[in-house]
C-alpha cells in the first residue's frame, strides 16, 4: 500500500444555477494575460451542449485519454510506440483556436473619436489576436441555455446512447431541459497531460496531487492539450508555453479556497483530502468500462482506518493531513454517501473531481404529490426524469447506470425525508420507506441535508495544512523577486515580436 | 574568387560559425530558457500548417541527412554512383527531397504573410530565417538541376574541403574553384549555423527523444520520501526533485 494524499474536489450539480461567477472570478485572476484570454481553466457549460472547446467529449475526434485493452494502458494519440514519430511535425489531433473561440474585444474609442454624421457610431468586435475587425463566430458560452436547439444541444457527443425516442422527448418543447457543468481541471490521478508531455514539463505535485505545469520545462510540443481527454490544457500562443488550472494553489497554501471554489453563489463546491492507495492506479485505470467508478472508490482509503493512518504517516504523510482527511467532505460524497460521481471516468484518466449528479425537474406524471408511495414505487420521477437516466449514465457513471441511479435515488430520499420533516405532507412512514430504499439512514439523510444546504466556508472547503515550511518556494525571499514577473523567473515571460 | 575573400568566407566562417552555434546555443539555454522552443502556430492555424510543416521537416531531413552521408562516407557514395541507375535514384530521392522542402518553406511563408492571426506572433528572426532558409532551398535546387550529379561530386569535393575543418587542417582550395551559385550556397549554410541559436531553430536542440524511455507518469516531492521512509521523519527539507 502507497499511501498518498490528493487534494479532491465535489460539484453538486443540484445546487449550480449557471451563473458563471466561478468562470470570471478564475478569469479575473489568471488568464487576463496575452496568449491566455481565450482560456477558460474554470468553464460552466450547459447539458445537453457542445461545451468548450466544441464537442470535447468527441474522442472519435479528439482521441484524447487512455485506451485500455487488455489491461494495456495507451495514451490514445499520443502514446510513446504509435504517435510520437507520427506527429513529430504535426499533431492531427490538435485542437486550433477555432475550435475554442477568437477573443475579441470591441472598438469603444470609435464611440469617442467617430467623425460627426448621420449614423450612431458603432463600436465593432475587435480580435484579440490580431487587432483586426472580426465578426464573432463562437465564444466560450455560446451554447448557454441552448438546450434543444439543432447546432449545439442536439450535437452533444452523450446523447449516443440514447434512443430515438427518448432523443424526441429530451428536446420536445414542453419537456424541455438543461442543467450546468462547471468544469476545471480534474487533477487526475492517472492524468494524460503528464504521461504524455516529452519535456517532463508537467508534473504531479507529490505532496497534494496537483497537476502542474513547469514554465521552464515546457517547450511547447502541446501534447498535454491532445491527451487531455478534458480539453483542461491550454497552449498560451504568445509565449509559447502549456497552461492550465493550478487549483490556485498560492491560495490552498495560506489556507484559502481557490478562486472559483470561494466565489461560488450556489455554494456547489467542496474541496478536501482525499487518501489513496497509489500502488493500485494502474490497475484500476485499466478496469472494463462499467467497474470503473467502484474501481475508483476502492482505492480511495479509509482515513480512520488503523491500518491506512499508519501506511500513510511511513509514507511522510504529515498528521495534520491526515486528520484534515478524516474530515473531508469530497470523502463523505464520493466514498461514504456514495452520491458523487467522477466525469467520463472511461477516458481513464481517474479525475478527482465529482459530481453529485443533478435531479431533473419533477414530471407532473402524479398529480399533487411528489410521492407515489401507494403503488410501491417512490423513485417514479428518477426513472421518468427529464433528463434521461441513460444521459448521465453517459456522462457520469462510465456505463454503470447503478451508480447514478443510487445517488439520484439517494438525493430523492434525503428530499422526501426532509419533506416529512418540515413541511408535512410526506408522512415519516413513507419518507422512511423511501430512504431504507435508497441504502440511507435518518441519521445519514440528516448529515446530507446539512452538508449539501447548510453548509458553512469550513465545511465546504476543508484545506490541509499545506507546511509551507517545506515548500520550494519559501527557500526564495519574496522580495527579491519585488515586481518581476514572478518567482524563478530573471526575465519576463515574454516572446515573439 | 580570390585568395583572401576564399580564405575569409571558406576558412574563418566556418569557424566562427561553428563557436557561434556551439557557444550562443549555449548562452541562451543558460540565460533565456523560457524562449528555447519553436513557439509554434499550429494552434493559430491549422490547415495550411499540416502541409506546411510535414513538407517541410520530411525534406530538410531527406537532404540533410544525405549531405550528412555523403560527408561520413563520401567513398561508398562515390561507389554506389559507380552505376547510372543508382545514380539516379539517389539525384531523383534528393531532388524531391529539395522539392518537398520548398513546397514546405512556401507554405510556412505564405501563412505569416496571409494569416492574420500568425502574422501577429511573425518576430524579426522568423523574416530573417525564413528568408535564408528559403535562399538555401532555392540555391540547392538549382545547383541540382545545373551542376548535376552533385552527390558524386560533393563527394568527390566538398566532404574532402569539410574533413579539412574538422582535421583543423583547411584546405579550401578546390571549392573556391566551384561556380558562383554552389559559393551561395556554402555561404548561405555558414550564415544559418550562425543565427541558428538566436532563432526557432533552437527546437531542435531540445528535441525530446529521451520521452521514449521515461515512465509514463511524473512526479515532484518537495520532501524527500526516502529519507523519510528510512529515518521515520514525517518532514525534511530538500529542494524539489524531478
Amino acid at each position: 500500500m502507497d499511501v498518498r494524499s490528493q487534494i479532491a474536489m465535489v460539484f453538486h450539480l443540484d445546487k449550480c444555477i449557471g451563473c458563471h461567477t466561478c468562470s470570471i472570478a478564475c478569469k479575473n485572476i489568471w488568464t487576463d494575460r496575452k496568449g491566455s484570454e481565450y482560456m477558460w481553466w474554470n468553464n460552466v457549460e450547459t447539458k445537453p451542449g457542445t461545451g468548450y472547446p466544441t464537442k470535447w467529449e468527441d474522442q472519435q475526434c479528439y482521441q484524447g485519454g487512455w485506451t485500455s485493452e487488455g489491461g494495456d494502458l495507451r495514451l490514445r494519440s499520443t502514446s510513446k510506440s504509435t504517435g510520437l514519430v507520427s506527429n513529430l511535425f504535426h499533431h492531427p489531433r490538435q485542437p486550433s483556436m477555432d475550435d475554442y473561440y477568437e477573443p475579441w474585444t470591441y472598438d469603444y474609442q470609435n464611440l469617442f473619436n467617430a467623425p460627426a454624421g448621420k449614423d450612431q457610431p458603432t463600436a465593432r468586435p475587435i480580435s484579440m489576436v490580431s487587432g483586426k475587425p472580426i465578426d464573432i463566430k463562437a465564444g466560450p458560452n455560446w451554447d448557454d441555455d441552448l438546450s434543444g436547439t439543432p447546432l449545439y444541444a442536439r450535437n452533444d457527443p452523450n446523447l449516443g446512447q440514447l434512443t430515438e425516442d427518448q432523443k424526441r422527448q429530451l428536446f420536445s418543447v414542453e419537456r424541455l431541459v438543461m442543467f450546468y457543468l462547471p468544469r476545471i481541471c480534474n487533477h487526475c490521478l492517472n492524468p494524460g497531460c503528464v504521461a504524455s508531455c516529452p519535456s517532463g514539463a508537467l508534473y504531479k505535485r507529490g505532496e497534494d496531487g496537483l497537476v502542474l505545469v513547469d514554465q521552464k520545462r515546457c517547450r511547447g510540443w502541446r501534447a498535454c492539450v491532445a491527451a487531455c481527454p478534458y480539453k483542461k490544457t491550454y497552449y498560451n500562443w504568445s509565449t509559447g508555453k502549456s497552461e492550465k488550472c493550478i487549483l490556485c494553489f498560492p491560495r490552498l497554501e495560506t489556507g484559502q479556497a481557490p478562486a472559483c471554489f470561494h466565489s461560488c453563489v450556489g455554494r456547489i463546491r467542496y474541496l478536501g483530502v482525499v487518501l489513496y492507495d497509489a500502488d493500485r492506479i494502474h490497475e484500476v485505470a485499466s478496469s472494463k468500462d462499467v467497474d470503473l467508478v467502484e474501481a475508483q472508490r476502492r482505492m480511495i482509503l479509509d482515513p480512520n482506518d488503523p491500518a491506512v493512518i499508519q501506511a500513510a504517516r511511513a509514507n511522510g504523510i504529515h498528521d495534520a493531513v491526515i486528520e484534515s482527511a478524516q474530515k473531508s467532505p469530497v470523502y463523505k460524497f464520493v466514498k461514504v454517501w456514495r452520491i458523487a460521481l467522477p466525469p467520463h471516468i472511461e477516458y481513464r484518466t481517474l479525475p478527482m473531481l465529482f459530481y453529485v449528479p443533478p435531479l431533473s425537474p419533477v414530471m407532473s406524471t402524479v398529480s399533487g404529490s411528489t410521492s407515489n408511495a401507494k403503488d410501491g414505487n417512490l423513485f417514479h420521477d428518477i426513472d421518468e426524469a427529464r433528463v434521461p437516466m441513460a444521459y448521465l449514465t453517459t456522462l457520469l457513471g462510465a456505463g454503470n447506470e447503478g451508480v447514478v441511479r443510487y445517488a439520484l435515488a439517494k438525493q430523492k430520499a434525503v428530499r422526501m425525508w426532509r419533506r416529512a420533516c418540515t413541511v408535512g405532507d410526506v408522512t415519516k412512514a413513507d419518507a422512511e420507506i423511501c430512504l431504507q430504499q435508497a441504502d440511507c439512514s435518518p441519521e445519514e439523510a440528516e448529515e446530507i441535508y446539512r452538508l449539501t444546504s447548510l453548509c458553512t466556508f469550513e465545511d465546504r472547503f476543508v484545506i490541509p495544512p499545506m507546511h509551507r515550511e517545506q515548500a520550494l518556494e519559501m527557500l526564495e525571499d519574496p522580495h527579491e523577486v519585488k515586481q518581476s514577473t514572478g518567482f524563478g523567473f530573471v526575465d519576463g515571460p515574454k516572446r515573439g515580436p | 574568387m580570390n585568395d583572401h575573400l576564399a580564405f575569409a568566407f571558406l576558412v574563418v566562417l566556418p569557424y566562427v560559425a561553428v563557436a557561434t552555434l556551439v557557444g550562443a546555443s549555449f548562452w541562451r539555454y543558460r540565460r533565456l530558457p523560457f524562449s528555447y522552443s519553436a513557439l509554434s502556430t499550429q494552434f493559430l492555424e491549422n490547415h495550411h500548417q499540416f502541409w506546411a510543416s510535414l513538407a517541410f521537416h520530411w525534406g530538410v531531413l531527406l537532404v540533410l541527412g544525405g549531405h550528412l552521408v555523403a560527408f561520413l562516407v563520401p567513398g561508398q557514395i562515390l561507389a554506389w554512383n559507380a552505376d547510372p541507375y543508382r545514380l539516379a535514384i539517389l539525384e531523383i530521392t534528393a531532388l524531391v527531397g529539395g522539392l518537398l522542402a520548398l513546397a514546405g518553406i512556401a507554405g510556412y511563408i505564405a501563412r505569416r504573410i496571409f494569416h492574420p492571426r500568425v502574422r501577429v506572433v511573425t518576430s524579426r528572426m522568423d523574416v530573417i530565417l525564413l528568408a535564408l532558409l528559403a535562399g538555401q532551398i532555392l540555391t540547392g535546387i538549382a545547383i541540382a538541376l545545373w551542376y548535376p550529379w552533385g552527390s558524386s561530386w560533393y563527394a568527390a569535393v566538398m566532404a574532402p574541403y569539410l574533413w579539412s575543418l574538422v582535421t583543423l587542417s583547411p584546405d579550401a582550395g578546390a571549392v573556391a574553384a566551384m561556380p558562383d551559385l554552389v559559393l551561395a550556397h556554402v555561404l548561405g549554410a555558414w550564415l544559418l549555423l550562425i543565427i541558428f541559436p538566436f532563432t526557432r531553430l533552437v527546437h531542435l536542440l531540445v528535441a525530446p527523444f529521451s520521452y521514449a524511455f521515461w515512465k509514463q507518469q511524473h512526479q515532484r516531492w518537495y520532501a524527500d520520501r526516502r529519507l523519510v521512509r528510512t529515518s521515520g521523519r514525517a518532514t525534511t527539507r530538500t529542494q524539489a526533485r524531478s
